[in-house]
């Protein structure tokens, strides 16, 4: 089958990784994210660290840091897919291993999300 | 991966210690650590999620000296990785790159991050004692 696109035309944007700076653009922005997220998180559990059960729980209830929390742990397993991605595929030189070690930290981060969201959810919400 | 017997850059055998190298390995170590570090997260979530009797069963884990040492690690792999990360950032913009203000910025970061991890610590501590 004949491609009668430039050839360019097919590169432009794309290179070796067929997928062009994507994942260098989605690892900044969740590094912007979490720098707030981060600093958000840190000085909420300094908060909490002394309290009992009941405000750990009540300050997690509240709408605003309960939105922030389902953020935080989206960006955070997001950017954590990104970095062992590029350690991955930097330091794995065994085809096999490497695939296998992608597709698990993919995995854990997905399901890492997932847990961490449906945590603040039943806290937000009510049991 | 063995298709020569030429040595492969970075060297890292013959290569000497600098704030360069060290700040650019340090930043992946840590952000490694600090993905093992989001099972402690997940564990605060659910335990908080379940009862008060799952989350007091995960602060006294954390209350465990081993436990106490690894988050003082953690802090610092936290401190360093959001610090270096911003100076990262900044280097994306194109800033910083000329010799002695990369050196010096790496400096910075190492010592804001140990500057950081000392006020959470002492925060802590001064705030009623570890968890």
């Amino acid at each position: 089958m004949n491609d009668l696109r430039n050839p360019l035309q097919r590169a432009l944007g794309l290179g070796s990784a067929k997928e062009g700076a994507n994942h260098w653009w989605r690892q900044r922005i969740t590094a912007v994210a979490l720098f707030f997220l981060g600093l958000w998180f840190v000085a909420l559990v300094l908060m909490l660290l002394h309290g009992d059960y009941a405000s750990a729980h009540a300050a997690l209830a509240n709408p605003f840091n309960a939105v922030l929390m389902l953020v935080f742990g989206i960006a955070l397993f997001w950017h954590m897919q990104l970095g062992l991605q590029v350690v991955i595929e930097d330091y794995v030189h065994s085809r096999w291993l490497g695939v296998v070690l992608q597709i698990a930290v993919r995995f854990y981060a997905v399901l890492a999300a997932v847990l961490a969201a449906l945590a603040v959810l039943r806290i937000a919400l009510g049991r | 991966m063995d298709h020569t017997r030429r040595p492969l850059s970075p060297h890292l055998g013959i290569y000497r210690w600098q704030v360069q190298m060290v700040s650019s390995i340090l930043h992946r170590a840590t952000g490694i650590a600090l993905a093992v570090g989001t099972l402690l997260l997940l564990g605060g979530l659910l335990t908080l999620a379940d009862g008060s009797a799952a989350f007091a069963a995960y602060r006294a884990f954390l209350a465990t000296p081993l436990l106490q040492i690894l988050l003082i690690g953690w802090t610092w792999a936290f401190a360093y990785h959001l610090c270096n990360g911003v100076r990262h950032l900044l280097q994306d913009a194109g800033l910083g790159f000329a010799r002695p203000v990369f050196v010096r910025n790496g400096w910075i970061v190492v010592l804001l991050s140990l500057l950081l991890t000392i006020l959470i610590w002492a925060w802590i501590v001064l705030a009623g004692g570890a968890p």
